[in-house]
């Protein structure tokens, strides 16, 4: 009994180090750093946005389309509204939108491409044929198409792109079964007698999780983008929300009067997404993930 | 070579055959009543059932579904709903030009910053200039385009005035008033699909450089310029070919958006206005002429790399 104790130990022991180690080499990685720090400002803001935001994000003003003071750090709207308030409370719905529609593409995605690794055949070859037709559009244009289904609003905007993503996690998903299935222990838990929803779940997910985390870490970036690209075009979440992408969009009618309302919101969306960007080239790193996909979704 | 010619060509066709089929039936899920919002929600029964029968709304959807087919195999993508019942074929055949040379000029200036910065940085590999082309083309892959297109409003348009902010000029008008127009939208599709393509050069580039060849070559006392330019390049440049379908598809996305920000009537702004007025047929045709180019590019990248590698045989 002792010994069984003591090999979970040592079990336990190398799972940490091999924690620390990971941490040790991100904490090196000077553009990791600099994506967390950034990251870790916006995931405050958006928690704290009640507290922290000077003003109430649509609470309006007389001070219309005024510059930048003390008074409003970065100037008004054309409704008197304070811009840097209404950015705060916009890091909200952007995090939110890029966290829930990768979740929601990363369970969906997944479960299909573990599906079709794993048994093959008929299966696979509905399920496959029907992603290689997503994967050859840009998520953009396929989300772009869902919200003309679905209609605008958040929750559709937030269906329309976790749908758009599903491509790039039942590809990876496949992938990684198709060479974790021939491993020994998958064989040697069919023995035993473990039936297959076990197998997938306690076997080959675990297995299959480092790329699908750096996947999912750049999707988010993605998302974020195309959320914003949505609500700028119009058929993102409800006009009164004060989201980046309409905020953006609002400022294109003031570019000659009030640059600020057309050049903030986007750099909040470019230092959001670079600082996501870092994170997982880090992450790509460490987990010594070879790169699935050049290039952006966007 | 002909066997896989004919086998990707038949590919395509299913692939598009497929795409319509989904565009159809996913539309007719759509929760609106097009009728409902053609007639600005007056509820009259007789115009509705007019209207609906005009359209041929009333009849079975598989019979939508086949004249619908039918008439897509002759080019005739039927009549928009809204405002002046624009012929879709004719709205779209009007806007397609704007859209293939919007996307032409992004690709010719994204190569033009993408080539120069990659090869750099694969050269002067951990140089300070190479960690600058990396810290760029970060911000680029970061940007989103439709942003990048309002800060260039602000300057050259806004403050400098020297380009037109927004508009699209036909090319038989000059060449000039043309690129003009043109070159905004341009740069701000082009650079983030720059940063790309210039990551992917450097990399690719990288590995090449480790080849036997190039030590041979080099050890031969070539000239650097030569060696990089004439034995290097060429094959680092076939990786970045296979990839090329999904950057073509990049761009396209990044037409639909600009588009919208320039006002330049071409494909995306179509699609886009098409949704936004609940106009099937526009959405359909917009969506299935964007496809269709997304399946031909692909199809026409699978054909360039094996005319560019002809080590690769399909048979």
């Amino acid at each position: 009994m002792a010994i069984v104790t003591d090999t979970q130990n040592a079990d336990e022991l190398e799972v940490s180090a091999e924690r620390t180690r990971w941490l040790r080499y991100l904490l090196r990685d000077k553009r990791a750093m600099v994506g967390f720090v950034i990251l870790g400002i916006f995931v405050s803001m958006a928690i704290l946005a009640p507290l922290i935001a000077p003003y109430d994000p649509n609470a309006q003003a007389f001070d219309m389309m005024e510059g930048l003071s003390w008074a409003h750090p970065l100037g008004t709207d054309d409704l008197g509204r304070d811009l840097l308030s209404r950015l705060i409370y916009g890091t909200q719905i952007s995090l939110f939108v890029g966290i829930s529609t990768v979740a929601m593409a990363l369970v969906l995605g997944v479960f299909l491409g573990v599906v079709a690794g794993y048994y093959g055949g008929f299966l696979d070859n509905i399920i496959m044929r029907y992603i290689d037709l997503q994967w050859a559009f840009p998520n953009f244009i396929i989300a772009v198409y869902l919200v003309a289904v679905f209609g605008t609003g958040l929750f559709n905007v937030i269906i329309a792109v976790s749908l758009a993503f599903i491509d790039d996690f039942a590809r990876v998903a496949r992938s990684m079964v198709l060479t974790i299935k021939e491993e020994q222990y998958i064989a040697a838990a069919k023995t035993v007698g473990a039936s297959d929803a076990r197998i997938m779940w306690l076997h080959i997910l675990p297995n299959a999780a480092a790329p699908l985390i750096v996947v999912g870490t750049v999707s988010i970036s993605y998302a974020i983008l195309a959320e914003a690209g949505l609500s700028f075009l119009g058929l993102g979440v409800n006009p009164s929300t004060p989201t980046w992408g309409l905020i953006l969009a609002d400022g294109r009618s003031f570019i000659s009067r009030a640059w600020w309302i057309g050049v903030f919101p986007g750099l909040f969306i470019m230092l959001t997404v670079l600082s996501i960007n870092f994170v997982g080239d880090a992450l790509r790193d460490v987990l010594d993930v070879r790169e699935t996909r050049s290039g952006g979704s966007n | 070579m002909t066997a896989y010619l004919i086998r990707r060509i038949i590919g395509a066709i299913i692939v598009m055959f497929a795409v319509a089929t989904l565009v159809f039936f996913m539309l007719r899920i759509l929760p609106g009543d097009p009728i409902a919002a053609m007639l600005f929600d007056v509820e009259d029964p007789n115009a509705v059932e007019f209207l609906r029968t005009k359209y041929g709304l009333d009849q079975p959807i598989y019979v939508q579904y086949f004249k619908w087919f039918g008439h897509l195999l002759t080019g005739d993508l039927g009549q928009s709903i809204y405002g002046s019942r624009m012929d879709v074929t004719r709205t779209i055949a009007e806007a397609l030009p704007r859209t293939l040379s919007l996307a032409g000029l992004s690709f010719v200036i994204a190569m033009i910053i993408a080539v120069p910065a990659g090869l750099i940085s694969a050269i002067r590999k951990n140089s300070p200039l190479d960690h600058i082309v990396t810290i760029v083309a970060f911000l680029g892959l970061s940007m989103p385009d439709f942003w990048f297109a309002i800060i260039l409003i602000i300057i050259f348009a806004a403050n400098l005035h020297w380009l037109p902010a927004i508009g699209y000029v036909p090319l038989a008008e000059g060449f000039w008033p043309w690129f003009s127009h043109l070159i905004l939208p341009s740069i701000a599709i082009g650079t983030p699909f720059a940063a790309v393509i210039a990551r992917m050069i450097r990399s690719s580039m990288l590995e090449v450089l480790q080849m036997e060849y190039i030590r041979v070559a080099r050890s031969k006392g070539l000239l650097t310029t030569r060696l990089i330019l004439v034995h290097a390049f060429p094959n680092a440049l076939i990786p970045v070919v296979t990839v090329m379908g999904i950057a073509i598809a990049l761009l396209m996305a990044g037409t639909v958006i600009v588009e919208n920000v320039f006002a330049i009537k071409g494909l995306g702004r179509v699609l886009i206005q098409g949704i936004l007025n609940r106009d099937y047929p526009v959405v359909q045709g917009s969506i299935i002429v964007v496809s269709a180019i997304f399946v031909f590019a692909n199809l026409l990248v699978d054909i360039l790399y094996t005319v560019i590698d002809p080590r690769i045989r399909y048979d």
